[in-house]
């Protein structure tokens, strides 16, 4: 079951607000997967994997979890979610992301 | 009573596991999107968060989607600590009936929702004592619908209800101690921390949720359109508001003072508020003497902090 198909039906005219679960409760965890907000972000973080230490400092403090943290602890940037604030480029202590124009 | 409990030691221990999804709206560069992952990422169990109104709640809950991955009430804003009583003690009989481990509860509010607001409810929930950590992320005003003056907005920051201009200086109040009403309920565990030591607050949230009783967690949360910084400065910015001595960082457990950070050589408080706009009319010589009280402030509040810690006493 996906947030779609909540609102969907009601777009649709196919039920009303009646019909919802009491509370308007969200019986889905983590919905806002489906909302991408990739599509906010005007500059986009690159990393250089040759001079990243595996800290995990950007990982770490992403506002977003749109760093995604692997099994052997390098990280990997998930764009669909970078709103593309450059939090990451300012933690990271050995300077091996940066900011580039989209 | 001194346990120096680390849970977390490098950021390599952290579970990878995100509690808080992403996908949420929070500004790029949210202070409080860093507050909430990282606060839930020192959960130890089944846990229930309850928000009340305020950026977290208007950027994660918007129907039908929610960034949430744990259950999640949201309330209105004066009766976030209420509902978590509520909560709580339903949960102790719920339990009591099946058998099952009790969750914790975790409220997660605002500083409109804790220093003004919701300040009745929580002064109520502590003194009834329920077994809950109330966490305060701290943005020094009602960013949410527009920056406007909270009773967390320091001395001399422009808001859009305390305008810098010629005749008033923005906020001619100073901010208000969260943590010394707290501890003034007798409660065994208050502390202030920021996001720019993310070990040391993950730390203190997990440990608070060791401790029986209520708990109180002030959280400094820099914010990007509220404060007026570029977004990629957050976490430089709440680093700085550590090393002037601006926010200590300290715990108080069962009255014992403790500063987590020591700051033996702080930075001038300047440089912390040059990287601002909405402290930018400081730091022009008419103002000087607003700056001087900021400074004064601040400067207080430390030495009273040290005086505690050294002297031992109980609170």
């Amino acid at each position: 079951m996906s947030a779609k198909k909540i609102v969907e039906p009601i777009v649709k005219g196919q039920f009303t607000y009646r019909d919802l679960p009491i509370g308007a409760m969200i019986p889905i965890p983590a919905t806002s997967l489906e909302y991408k907000t990739g599509v906010w972000r005007t500059r986009q973080p690159k990393i250089d994997y040759g001079r990243c230490i595996k800290c995990l400092l950007c990982w770490v403090f992403c506002p977003d979890a749109a760093i995604k943290r692997l099994d052997d602890d390098s990280v990997k940037v998930d764009y669909e979610y970078c709103k593309g604030c450059g939090v990451c480029e300012t933690v990271c202590p050995v300077k091996a992301i940066s900011m580039e124009e989209v | 009573m001194s346990s120096q409990a680390i849970f977390y030691k490098t950021p390599k221990d952290l579970p990878r596991e995100e509690w808080f999804a992403s996908g949420h709206r929070l500004c790029a560069g949210c202070g409080a999107g860093i507050a909430a992952r990282l606060v839930f990422k020192a959960i130890r169990g089944p846990t229930v968060v309850v928000n009340p109104t305020g950026c977290v709640e208007v950027s994660t809950s918007c129907y039908p989607y929610t960034a949430w991955k744990i259950p999640y009430v949201h309330v209105a804003f004066e009766n976030a600590a209420a509902v978590a009583s509520g909560i709580v003690e339903a949960m102790k009989i719920l339990n009591k009936k099946r058998g099952k481990k009790l969750h914790d509860v975790i409220v997660f509010a605002g500083d409109g929702g804790t220093f003004d607001i919701g300040f009745q409810a929580l002064s109520g929930a502590l003194e009834r004592g329920h077994n809950m950590l109330y966490i305060c992320y701290d943005n020094e005003a009602y960013m949410n619908t527009g920056i406007q003056r909270s009773g967390a907005t320091p001395i001399g920051a422009a808001t859009t209800t305390s305008p810098a201009g010629k005749v008033i200086p923005g906020k001619q109040e100073r901010k208000k101690d969260l943590i010394a009403i707290a501890v003034a309920h007798r409660i065994p565990y208050a502390a202030t921390a920021s996001i720019s030591h993310p070990l040391d607050l993950v730390n203190k949230v997990r440990k608070a949720l060791e401790i029986e009783g209520p708990k109180v967690l002030h959280v400094l949360a820099p914010c990007v359109p509220g404060w007026r910084y570029p977004p990629a400065e957050t976490v430089r910015i709440a680093r700085l508001a550590v090393e002037t001595r601006y926010f200590p960082v300290y715990e108080v457990e069962y009255g014992r003072v403790r500063i987590n950070i020591k700051v033996k050589e702080p930075k001038p408080l300047e440089e912390f508020l040059k990287m601002q706009g909405r402290f930018s009319h400081l730091l022009r010589p008419e103002n000087a003497h607003v700056l001087e009280a900021l400074k004064k402030a601040v400067e207080e509040n430390w030495e009273r902090l040290v005086k505690l810690e050294e002297s031992g006493v109980t609170l």
